[in-house]
C-alpha cells in the first residue's frame, strides 16, 4: 500500500470535519504533491529537450546536405565542404566490436563466478572492486591507455601504438562493470528450483550452469551486452586519447582511427557554421542509435527470466 | 571426467575474475607510484603556469570543486524530488511508466551528448559562455539518474508499517515523509549523492564542452575553467607534462577512492 492509497482514506476522513481546520493540511499537501511532480516533470522534460536541441541543430543541416551522403560520405574535410561520417562509423563499429570481443567474455566469466560459484567472502571482496572500476573516471582509463597500452603495442606489433587495438583494449575494460553487474543479476534471478532440478537429474555443476541458468537468463545477459555496447559506443575521453583519430578506413586493427565520439569533442572547441552543425549532426546520430539500443535493452530486461 | 571439466570451467572463470582484479590493481598502483613523488604542498597549493608544464593544480581543484557541487546543489532536490513523487505520490501506472523510461534513457546517453546539449542550451542559448554554471548544470543532468535510482529504491526499501503506524496516528502524508520516510531511506540517499559526485568530479567530455578549458581560479560562476579531468586530458594528450600528468591522475583517482569509500560504508551502515 502506498501513502497515496493511504491519502485516500485520509480524505474520506476529512470531509466529515469543518474544511476550515483542515486548510493547512490541504495546503502543505498541495504544495508538496506540486513540487514532487514538477521534480519528475523535469526528468521528462530533460529528455525531451536534448532530442530537441540537438535536432534543431542537426535536422536543417542534415536536410541540406542529404542525410545519406552524411551517413556514407567518405571524405571528413569540413573546411572545404566535405562532410562524411563514414569513416567515423566504421571506426566506432570497429573499436566497439573489439571491446565487446575482449570484455564480453570475460564480463560474463566473472558474471557466472559471482553469480554461481563464488563463496560469500569473496563476493564482499570483489563485488566493491568491480564498483570501484566503474568509478575510475574515463580519463584516467585514457591516461593509462596512453601511458602503458599504447607503448605495449607499439613494442610488441609495431606500429604507431595509437589503433584500433588499444582503444578495444582500454573500452574493453571500462565495459566491464556494466556487463558483470547486469549479467551477475540477471543470472541471480534465476530460480534455485531451476538448479536444484537440474542438479538433482545427475547434471553436474556447469552441466547446469551451461543447460539451465544461462539459457533461463539469456534476455537479462543479452541485454548486459546490448548496455556494454552502448557504453563503448559512447565513451569519448579514453578512445580520444589512445585511438590515433586519423579520418580513415582502418586496415588494420593496429592503426589508427577516429570514432564518432572523437570526432565531436576534437572539434568542437574551434568549429563554426557548417562545421558546427554538422557535429551536431554526429551528436545526433550517436544519440538515434543510443535510443534505440536502450530501447531494445529495456525490451529485454522487462522480459526477464523466461 | 565430468569433474575434470567441472574444475577446468571452474579454474577459469576464476583466473578471469583474478584478470579483472590484476587489471584494477596495475592501473590504480601504475598512478599512485609514478604520481606520490609529484604530489606536495606546492603542486596542490599552486596554480598551473606555463600551460600546465609548470606549477601545481590548484585552478583545476577549485574548477571541480566548485562545478561538482554546482551540479549536485542541483541534482540531488530534483533526484530525490522525483523520487518521492514516484514511490509516495504518483498514482498512475503510465505516467510512472514514462518517467521512469526517461530515467532509464538518460543514464544510457552518453556524457558527449550531454556535452552537446549543454553547448546548445547553457552556453550558447542561455548566453552563459564557456562557464562553471553551465559546466555544473550540465552535470547536474548527467547525475540525476543515478541520484533518482538510489534514491526511489531506498525509499521503497523503508517499511510500510512506518508509514502506516504514522498515518494511524493522525500524521498527515507530508508530516509522514518528512519525519519518518525521508529519514529512514536517509542513508541510501546519500549514498547515491556521494557516488554520484563521484562519477561527475572525473566527468571530462561534457565539461570540456561547456565549461571551456582556460586555466586560472575562476572568480565568478560565469569564468571558463578546467577541472581536474579536463586538465588531466591535456597534458596527457598533449604530451605537456607527464610527471605533472601523474599528480593530476593520482589526484583524481584518490578523490574517486575516497568517494567509493564512503558508499561502501554507507551501504554497511544500512544493511
Amino acid at each position: 500500500m502506498k501513502s497515496a492509497d493511504f491519502d485516500q482514506l485520509n480524505h474520506r476522513g476529512e470531509g466529515r470535519f469543518p474544511p476550515l481546520l483542515l486548510n493547512f493540511r490541504t495546503i502543505s499537501r498541495k504544495i508538496a504533491s506540486a513540487t514532487f511532480f514538477f521534480c519528475a516533470l523535469f526528468v521528462v522534460a530533460t529528455v525531451l529537450s536534448i532530442v530537441v536541441m540537438l535536432g534543431v541543430k542537426a535536422v536543417p543541416f542534415l536536410n541540406r546536405v542529404g542525410v545519406w551522403t552524411f551517413l556514407t560520405g567518405t571524405e571528413w574535410k569540413p573546411l572545404r565542404g566535405h562532410f562524411g561520417i563514414a569513416p567515423m562509423i566504421a571506426g566506432t563499429a570497429y573499436v566497439t566490436l573489439g571491446a565487446l570481443i575482449l570484455g564480453g567474455p570475460l564480463g560474463l566469466g566473472v558474471a557466472v563466478f559471482l553469480a554461481e560459484l563464488a563463496p560469500s567472502r569473496i563476493k564482499e571482496i570483489l563485488n566493491p572492486l568491480i564498483d570501484l572500476l566503474a568509478g575510475i573516471p574515463s580519463v584516467v582509463y585514457g591516461f593509462y591507455g596512453i601511458t602503458v597500452i599504447v607503448p605495449w603495442i607499439r613494442r610488441i606489433f609495431g606500429g604507431p601504438g595509437f589503433s584500433v587495438l588499444a582503444a578495444s583494449v582500454v573500452l574493453g575494460v571500462m565495459i566491464l562493470p556494466t556487463i558483470v553487474n547486469v549479467a551477475r543479476e540477471a543470472i541471480a534471478a534465476v530460480p534455485d528450483d531451476y538448479r536444484e532440478g537440474s542438479l538433482a537429474l545427475g547434471a553436474s555443476r556447469w552441466q547446469t550452469i551451461f543447460g539451465v541458468v544461462l539459457p533461463a537468463a539469456r534476455s537479462g545477459i543479452i541485454a548486459a551486452i546490448i548496455l556494454g555496447l552502448g557504453r563503448a559506443f559512447g565513451e569519448t575521453m579514453a578512445v580520444v586519447m589512445v585511438a590515433g583519430n586519423m579520418v580513415a578506413f582502418p586496415k588494420s586493427i593496429l592503426e589508427p582511427t577516429r570514432t564518432l565520439t572523437s570526432n565531436v569533442v576534437l572539434e568542437m572547441g574551434y568549429a563554426t557554421g557548417d562545421h558546427q552543425a554538422a557535429l551536431f549532426a554526429t551528436g545526433f546520430v550517436l544519440l538515434l542509435f543510443i535510443l534505440t539500443l536502450n530501447l531494445a535493452s529495456h525490451w529485454l530486461t522487462k522480459k526477464g527470466v523466461s | 571426467m565430468r569433474k575434470e571439466i567441472d574444475a577446468f570451467l571452474t579454474a577459469i572463470v576464476v583466473m578471469g575474475s583474478l584478470l579483472v582484479v590484476g587489471i584494477l590493481i596495475a592501473i590504480v598502483t601504475q598512478v599512485v607510484v609514478l604520481g606520490l613523488p609529484e604530489i606536495s604542498w606546492e603542486f596542490l597549493a599552486t596554480e598551473a603556469a606555463a600551460g600546465g608544464k609548470t606549477g601545481g593544480i590548484l585552478n583545476s581543484i577549485v574548477a571541480t570543486l566548485l562545478i561538482t557541487f554546482i551540479g549536485i546543489l542541483i541534482a540531488a532536490p530534483l533526484g530525490v524530488g522525483s523520487a518521492v513523487y514516484l514511490e509516495e505520490y504518483s498514482t498512475s501506472n503510465r505516467l510512472n511508466g514514462i518517467i521512469t523510461m526517461s530515467v532509464e534513457t538518460m543514464a544510457g546517453i552518453p556524457s558527449i551528448v550531454y556535452g552537446l546539449f549543454g553547448l546548445v542550451f547553457f552556453v550558447i542559448m542561455l548566453g552563459w559562455g564557456w562557464s562553471i554554471l553551465a559546466g555544473g548544470c550540465t552535470l547536474a543532468l548527467m547525475a540525476l539518474p543515478l541520484i533518482m535510482r538510489t534514491s526511489q529504491e531506498a525509499i521503497r526499501a523503508v517499511s510500510n508499517e512506518y508509514r502506516e503506524n504514522s498515518m494511524a496516528l493522525g500524521a498527515s502524508r507530508e508530516q509522514t515523509l518528512f519525519r519518518l520516510v525521508l529519514p529512514a531511506a536517509f542513508p541510501g540517499i546519500l549514498s547515491g549523492i556521494v557516488l554520484s559526485v563521484g562519477r561527475i568530479a572525473g566527468e571530462t567530455a561534457a565539461v570540456l564542452l561547456t565549461a571551456g578549458s582556460a586555466l586560472g581560479i575562476p572568480r565568478s560562476l560565469f569564468d571558463t575553467a578546467r577541472p581536474l579531468p579536463v586538465h588531466l586530458y591535456i597534458l596527457a594528450s598533449e604530451g605537456i607534462s607527464m610527471s605533472k600528468a601523474y599528480g593530476t591522475a593520482l589526484v583524481l583517482i584518490v578523490l574517486v577512492l575516497v568517494f567509493n569509500f564512503c558508499v561502501y560504508r554507507l551501504r554497511k551502515i544500512l544493511s
